[in-house]
């Protein structure tokens, strides 16, 4: 399977620097390395999930009780997610550390991910999420500690997409 | 058996728990009963409420964290029973207020009311300790003994689908929620 190994290593990592102790994930393809990892490692807690919207109210207990998250998800997870984002983590003022995986958008040769694709980023600008790309090596652990000091000091949702320039290796 | 009678037979056990409820009535009744600064009202997003006692629970495995959930909003979020299931944190009460309605709305009928079985999908998903129960000595009972026991413990409560008049308290959303936290972190501290 072509996901990029060294990249899911990096970024666990800087989620380790970032002191991330509890990960929320479903499954999905480019995620599988970052989720062994996570399983793996015993000073983290990780959440499989249902679905993804769960993953907004485990994060909020986390915040309430001094514990950092991040999210794991697919980008349709962000829009099974989206009444949970919007009537409790911006209604609440709830720190999020979303890490999605933007599937559908260039390069995609699954037909049925590319509309999700082609919604994802509309749909964080409507929703005033800010967001971010990682799709080089160099920038991972700047984007990733400076989304989740922006999530932290602003108290609201942050979204990371991680590209196929950075996940898929052929 | 009413909402109001339940909560307010347990009223005193919560003094020292963390306590996650769903909005509406469950939310005004706990608040009229008195507000304390280790009870979280999740005035919205329904479903999310056992999600986040899981990670409350989870995150704080030397507190006991209690939710008060209702039928409308476990059946929008059933799979939440099957992950609080996979993880079973001990340290956890999952109680449902089960009046077969969606009562802040108008009070139209849940599937509750037509057969649904709460306590069958909960043992089923895998929660270790469940059981149903109609009146309030019965309830407080069974709270009690969930918080003792130390075994994740869904307790299915049948009541009358009735309750305040109005929802919405003194008690802003924002100030319950930084009170919750910070409440938290001086626990952590001592």
């Amino acid at each position: 399977m072509p996901v990029s190994l060294a990249s899911s290593k990096l970024i666990y990592e800087t989620l380790k620097e970032c002191e991330i102790r509890l990960v929320s994930a479903l499954p999905e393809t480019w995620l599988v390395h970052l989720i062994r990892m996570t399983d793996q490692d015993p000073e983290m807690i990780l959440v499989r999930l249902a679905k993804e919207e769960e993953a907004v109210g485990i994060s909020a207990g986390a915040h309430f009780a001094g514990v950092k998250s991040a999210m794991l998800m697919q980008n349709h997870g962000l829009l099974a997610s989206i009444n949970g984002i919007v009537s409790f983590a911006q209604l609440y003022k709830i720190p999020l550390l979303m890490l999605i995986s933007y599937r559908g958008w260039l390069g995609e040769r699954d037909p049925w991910q590319t509309q999700g694709g082609s919604v994802t980023e509309p749909i964080l600008r409507a929703l005033g999420i800010p967001y971010f790309f990682l799709d080089a090596v160099e920038s991972v652990q700047r984007r990733i500690r400076h989304a989740q000091t922006l999530a932290e000091s602003s108290l609201q949702p942050v979204a990371i997409l991680l590209t196929r320039d950075l996940m898929w290796e052929e | 058996m009413l909402r109001l009678d339940c909560l307010r037979s347990v009223y005193a056990e919560l003094e020292h728990c963390l306590v996650v409820t769903i909005m509406g009535a469950v939310a005004a009744e706990l608040q009229s009963l008195g507000h304390r600064p280790n009870f979280f009202y999740l005035q919205h997003a329904m479903g999310l409420a056992s999600s986040t006692g899981l990670g409350l629970a989870l995150c704080l495995p030397n507190q006991h964290v209690v939710v008060f959930d209702g039928d409308g909003s476990l059946l929008m979020n059933l799979g939440s029973l099957s992950t609080m299931a996979r993880y079973r944190p001990k340290n956890l009460t999952h109680v449902v207020f089960d009046n077969e309605s969606l009562l802040s709305v108008g009070g139209f009928p849940t599937a509750t009311s037509t057969g649904t079985d709460l306590e069958g999908i909960a043992r089923s998903a895998g929660i270790p300790h469940v059981l149903t129960v109609r009146d309030v000595e019965s309830f407080r009972t069974a709270v009690s003994e969930a918080i003792q026991r130390q075994e994740l413990t869904t307790i299915v409560a049948k009541v009358e689908a009735t309750g305040p008049s109005g929802y919405v308290t003194d008690l802003s959303l924002l100030e319950n929620r930084f009170q919750f936290r910070r409440y938290i972190q001086s626990l952590i501290q001592h």
